[in-house]
């Protein structure tokens, strides 16, 4: 498709947006901020101790080893305090979170089978026709458990596996023997023992050797209940000359009360394979985001994570890139969005451990109305990376004089023969170009809102067309009173 | 059309213009000219509302309206248009992308990008701009001389009632000056535009023939008429004028 033929349909695709967000009148309370009256087939007591532990695994029916598994992280994280670095996680309270919520008995594989609230808010949120239109398969999560899944019959037949992270442990329990914690170990931090203990739901992928998914493959998490907890397990095995592109959406109702998200993304990314994994997290401004990615990247082999981060409370979360193979790439590109009472600590790791390794990270950050926003990234370039490259951008927006960045990079470098680079830049929206778009009839807001859309492009352009559409769109609505 | 009174315009604490008074009626094309510091740029910063320019007295009328009212924006939209002595660069926003907001945004239409390019491609056509030009972002990595044919794109889009050129002359060679100047020239006969051109040199006046001519000198207007003041000064210099 050329270029030209791109950009107007993503011309044609915003307007359409656009429009469609004026008939609602659009804010996250109205568009993502609803909720449908809980209705859980079964659900833990509040707080968390070994018996819950122990429940979930039963609901589950899972192998003894899962259940030993669980109760080993659940010590692990008792004995683990709660980072000191990042943000102010002082305020979550373990006790006040329900950590399993069962919303229906079975997984649907048609919309019909998924009950009709369930169902509803999946379609308000514009789920089913996403999978119509533009995907090879999707798994919908609400609450605790995944409600929805589906996968192309062509795929399927050539061997792609894409279900929830519970059934495939059941069906496949080879992977799980050799993958599954392996990436991120439960003794990793605080969250990662966390989510081994209570993990619930998540998607598996398999794609087989040298089968090429061209359309991605799409999850949508959703927490519906309220002081909810949300452990998502998600293993994905990119096998030998592979590729595929998996896409998660995250939103969740507005409650007074705090949420609770913590996810483990474990990707193995076999040789020569290339991997994308494509993060929107929208949470609304109650949920605490604690997430833990990594992929392990072998021989001349490509991951790249693209992440962006608009809602949530708190967000710490730094996709990372082990690039174990020879002449593996690894790339984080991401976006962090921090307005009122946000905070994104967001950033990258990228640990150069075979020779001829390559990594790149673009980060982008836009604060305002008082939010934060702090990138925090590390490279490390083992002995045995001889002729490791990075390239680290960080740019920084700060949109008012109340709004905070910082940056926290780190590095350590063990090969003299590493190639580093590392730009940060951090800008305010000057008066001069804010007074030339208005002199052209932009407001104040469109102004702010066209050279906030200019200054994240170079990661939009990387995303799937219908989140491109819909991040500028979210951007123009923040920046409507925005101006004081 | 534009009735300027006793302008008093401050900046930084300082009185730059020091009581102004210009008329401009439709399709005239006047020309203010004066050396540096004597007030030029203030003059078209304060009539697009530039918020470091802070009006002190005096009054200025736009199409009847009480321009002073107006954001800089709704100044845009009511027919006033700035080309700027130094455009500032949007990175991301293609040019494509930014005429046709803008485009609908003046019209109060919403044009498809289809049939907005056909218009655009007119107007390109005016100033002989290259179709790959348009995929690159606002002013980005621009030289002087394409910033300054931008600024006159984005004049072609606006179709305004009035456009002040500030300096649209500098750094420009030859060719491009006959360029732009094509350009101001089409809009006066085709939608009876008026100009006012803010220049240090007469070698703009060749392509865009002025009707009055204005000198300015330590903020106020020292001398006014035709386009002979113009090569009395390029002859004399600003010395002679206004002691």
């Amino acid at each position: 498709m050329g270029r030209k033929q791109v950009e107007e349909i993503d011309v044609k695709k915003a307007k359409e947006a656009r429009s469609a967000a004026a008939d609602i009148n659009s804010n996250y309370k109205q568009k993502y901020g609803f909720s449908v009256k809980e209705s859980s087939v079964f659900k833990t007591k509040l707080g968390l101790d070994k018996r819950v532990v122990k429940q979930i695994s039963q609901m589950k029916k899972e192998p003894s080893w899962m259940l030993e598994y669980r109760l080993q992280a659940y010590e692990v994280f008792k004995k683990k305090e709660n980072p000191l670095w990042g943000g102010d996680l002082s305020k979550i309270d373990y006790e006040k979170i329900y950590y399993y919520l069962k919303p229906t008995d079975k997984e649907g594989k048609n919309w019909e089978d998924v009950p009709d609230d369930i169902k509803n808010t999946f379609e308000r949120l514009g789920v089913p026709q996403a999978e119509r239109q533009h995907l090879a398969g999707i798994k919908a999560q609400f609450d605790s458990e995944i409600v929805y899944g589906s996968l192309l019959n062509e795929l399927k037949e050539e061997g792609v596996i894409f279900m929830g992270t519970d059934e495939a442990l059941k069906k496949y329990p080879h992977f799980f023997d050799e993958y599954f914690g392996k990436v991120i170990p439960m003794h990793d931090n605080k969250f990662s023992a966390l989510n081994s203990a209570v993990w619930s739901g998540g998607s598996f992928v398999y794609i087989p050797k040298g089968v090429k998914v061209k359309r991605p493959l799409q999850a949508y998490f959703r927490i519906n209940a309220v002081n909810m907890g949300q452990f998502e397990r998600t293993l994905i095995i990119a096998d030998e000359g592979s590729e595929a592109h998996y896409v998660e959406g995250c939103t969740a109702p507005v409650y007074s009360a705090d949420s609770l998200h913590s996810a483990v993304v474990e990707v193995i990314v076999k040789k020569s394979a290339r991997f994308r994994y494509t993060t929107i997290q929208n949470w609304s401004n109650d949920v605490y985001n604690l997430v833990t990615k990594r992929a392990r990247v072998e021989e001349d082999a490509i991951m790249e994570w693209v992440d962006g981060n608009l809602g949530s409370r708190l967000t710490m979360k730094y996709p990372s890139c082990y690039l174990v193979g020879p002449r593996a790439h690894g790339e984080v590109l991401s976006i962090a969005y921090a307005s009122k009472g946000q905070h994104q600590d967001a950033g990258a790791k990228m640990i150069h451990i075979a020779p001829d390794t390559t990594s790149k990270i673009i980060s982008k950050s836009i604060s305002l109305r008082g939010g934060r926003s702090s990138y925090r990234g590390m490279i490390a370039v083992t002995q045995s990376a001889q002729n490791a490259k990075s390239r680290v951008e960080c740019d920084a927006l700060i949109l008012d004089a109340i709004s905070r960045s910082d940056t926290y990079p780190v590095m350590k470098i063990d090969n003299p023969t590493a190639t580093i680079e590392h730009e940060a830049t951090v800008s305010k929206i000057g008066e001069e170009k804010l007074f030339y778009l208005m002199s052209r009839g932009l407001t104040q807001e469109e102004a702010m809102g066209m050279v906030v859309s200019g200054f994240i492009e170079p990661i939009v352009k990387e995303l799937p067309l219908e989140y491109a559409v819909e991040l500028n769109r979210l951007i123009e609505l923040e920046m409507e009173g925005s101006v004081g | 059309m534009l009735k300027i009174k006793q302008l008093k315009v401050n900046t930084d604490n300082k009185e730059i213009l020091k009581g102004i008074n210009l008329t401009i009626n439709k399709n005239e094309v006047h020309v203010l000219m004066g050396p540096n510091g004597s007030g030029k740029s203030t003059l078209a910063q304060t009539l697009m509302g530039h918020p470091n320019y802070h009006v002190t007295d005096g009054e200025i009328i736009f199409e009847d309206k009480n321009l002073l009212e107006l954001k800089s924006n709704e100044r845009a939209l009511s027919g006033l248009f700035l080309s700027f002595q130094y455009p500032s660069e949007v990175t991301g926003v293609s040019i494509t992308n930014f005429l046709r907001t803008i485009y609908n945004k003046k019209n109060a239409v919403k044009l498809s990008p289809i049939k907005f390019r056909e218009i655009l491609q007119e107007k390109m056509s005016i100033l002989g701009i290259s179709q790959d030009f348009t995929s690159r972002y606002l002013n980005e990595g621009f030289s002087g001389g394409e910033k300054k044919k931008m600024e006159m794109l984005q004049m072609l889009i606006m179709e305004p009632k009035l456009a002040i050129l500030d300096e649209l002359d500098s750094g420009l060679d030859i060719d491009a000056l006959k360029t732009v100047s094509e350009a101001v020239n089409y809009l006066r006969t085709t939608t009876n535009m008026s100009v006012l051109v803010i220049t240090h040199y007469t070698r703009i006046l060749n392509y865009i023939i002025p009707d009055f001519v204005h000198v300015i000198k330590d903020g106020v207007l020292v001398k006014s008429g035709g386009k002979e003041l113009a090569d009395e000064l390029e002859q004399q210099g600003y010395a002679p004028f206004g002691e």
